[in-house]
């Protein structure tokens, strides 16, 4: 009769005693990143060595680098792992962040349809740009205020194309790898950092019906940085922790490490420290 | 087609190779369901025996406002609750932001319109002949509440299911509010949305085909507690 009653009321019970919030190691550090970084698996491959190296758990919320800066901007990460070098001087000018240091690079690349319909291969990238749009080819953009998106943008400002408004450019706000496979279906143009291409080209094995069209313009940089979150702005941020995790990767281990981290054989971060 | 294919041998795989990452999530699903539904249940169901049980001025309108609250957008709540939790926030001091007991605060904010709304359903629901014959036979209120509570249990507990199910399926709070930190609060809708933006569906399946299984053995367990109810 009571069995049932009896059952909920220890669930309650049970759910309320352990209720309690989880006590955090004392030395933990929370990242805000970009998809990239965990999508090409360099956190996952880097985080034991760090671990190792410093005694620091170190956890990671990967957003796009937008909500990654109002996230840190909100108090609610430590670092940063982002790559929107003018975002970011911005964050830092505002006081949101200090110590900002470059830790590595990799490039953007324009994909395509394999078939090429709107013939940019070996255009520069403000000529590609144009004629994906004028041959009505359709570009598929991130949308969602990501590192890549506002490298994305600042090329459409470059070719001075206002490109929002084409029927033929999806907004998607999604991360990289949902963009790529929205391009895939809709037989569209899209920007990507190589990295995640290269994961995606991998995924997708020999029935990828994208290919790189245009790369190696130097419009198509993509820096990374780690940036501290202001300790003056958020008392949260343990400054000498903070400090341990900066220098840990700029240090000239990790680096060789991060040019050491391939997939399918290719390298997929170039460490550029103190450069 | 062949991701289906792929996602069920991947599950079979997970079921059986339980790795770190899978048995984490895992936990992180069944921990916050759990507080989000003890705390659902702790306030919903007392909420909605008044609400179905007396009488008193604008009950009406309280029942609309809790109907509509059924529909709240989960992105919603999830804002909302991050505006509150936030280090920056009102409740900021306490560092619920990206746990478990955040995320289950969202949570329980999504299953609570949907204890209380139905759980007053289920006492107007019951037959009005019951409560008259008891006032005849001199029950006292404190009597009637007790017959009505213990006549609806059955249905409080599909209340439960219910709510449960809504709540352990859900991917937008667990997403905002918990923020899908591997070993700590990645559950598995939320690994599910990730393996889903990486491109892996085939696991994505893998991990849906675990979650209808807990949810499956959850309700096995329920149904179990109900025939021993009734025998």
């Amino acid at each position: 009769m009571f069995r049932f009653s009896r059952f909920l009321l220890t669930a309650c019970a049970a759910g309320y005693m352990t209720c309690a919030a989880p006590v955090l190691a004392a030395d933990t550090l929370m990242m805000a990143t970009t998809t990239s970084t965990q999508d090409s698996g360099l956190l996952e491959y880097l985080e034991p060595v760090f671990k190792q190296e410093t005694g620091i758990e170190l956890k990671w919320v990967a957003v796009g680098t937008g909500k990654a800066l109002e996230i840190a901007k909100n108090c609610d990460a430590d670092v940063l792992l982002v790559h929107a070098p003018s975002a970011e001087l911005e964050f830092v000018k505002a006081g949101h962040g200090v110590d900002r240091r470059q830790v590595m690079y990799n490039d953007f690349v324009i994909v395509g349809p394999v078939a090429d319909p709107a013939s940019v291969k070996g255009q520069t990238t403000a000529e590609a740009l144009k004629r994906i749009l004028d041959t009505k080819a359709g570009f598929v953009s991130r949308g969602d205020q990501s590192g890549t998106h506002k490298a994305e943008q600042k090329l459409w400002q470059q070719s001075n194309i206002v490109p929002d408004k084409d029927p033929k450019y999806f907004s998607a706000g999604q991360g990289m790898i949902s963009t790529l496979n929205m391009a895939a279906e809709k037989q569209a143009y899209a920007l990507t950092d190589r990295g995640t291409w290269i994961t995606f080209a991998d995924k997708m094995g020999d029935k990828n019906p994208l290919a790189i069209v245009v790369e190696g313009d130097t419009a198509l940089f993509n820096q990374y940085s780690v940036i501290t979150v202001n300790p003056a702005q958020c008392p949260k941020v343990n400054p000498a922790l903070a400090k341990k995790f900066e220098d840990w990767w700029v240090a000239s281990a990790t680096q060789q490490k991060i040019a050491g981290y391939t997939l399918k054989g290719k390298q997929l971060f170039f460490p550029n420290a103190n450069r | 087609m062949d991701y289906l294919v792929n996602g069920f041998s991947n599950a079979l795989y997970l079921l059986t190779h339980m790795d770190a990452a899978t048995l984490s999530a895992i936990y992180a699903t069944v921990a916050s369901t759990c507080y989000a539904m003890a705390a659902a249940l702790l306030l919903g169901v007392p909420l909605g025996f008044l609400l179905g049980h007396c009488s008193f001025p604008g009950k009406r309108a309280v029942r609309l406002v809790s109907d509509t609250l059924l529909a709240f957008p989960t992105v919603l709540i999830g804002l909302l609750v991050y505006a509150f939790i936030t280090a920056r926030g009102p409740l900021g001091e306490y560092g619920l932001l990206f746990t478990l007991p955040g995320m289950a605060i969202g949570q329980a904010v999504l299953a609570l319109p949907i204890v209380v709304s139905w759980t007053a359903q289920a006492l107007e629901d019951l037959d009005p002949r019951c409560r008259e014959t008891l006032l005849t036979l001199g029950a006292n209120g404190r009597q009637l509440a007790m017959y009505s509570l213990w006549e609806c249990r059955y249905a409080v507990g599909m209340v439960c299911v219910t709510a449960f199910g809504r709540v352990i399926t859900e991917v937008g709070v667990a997403m905002m509010l918990g923020g899908n930190i591997r070993y700590a609060t990645r559950t598995m809708t939320t690994a599910i949305a990730l393996e889903t933006s990486k491109g892996d569906f085939a696991q994505g399946i893998a991990l849906g085909l675990v979650l209808l299984l807990m949810a499956f053995v959850v309700n096995l367990a329920l149904a179990f507690f109900r025939r021993r109810g009734r025998a």
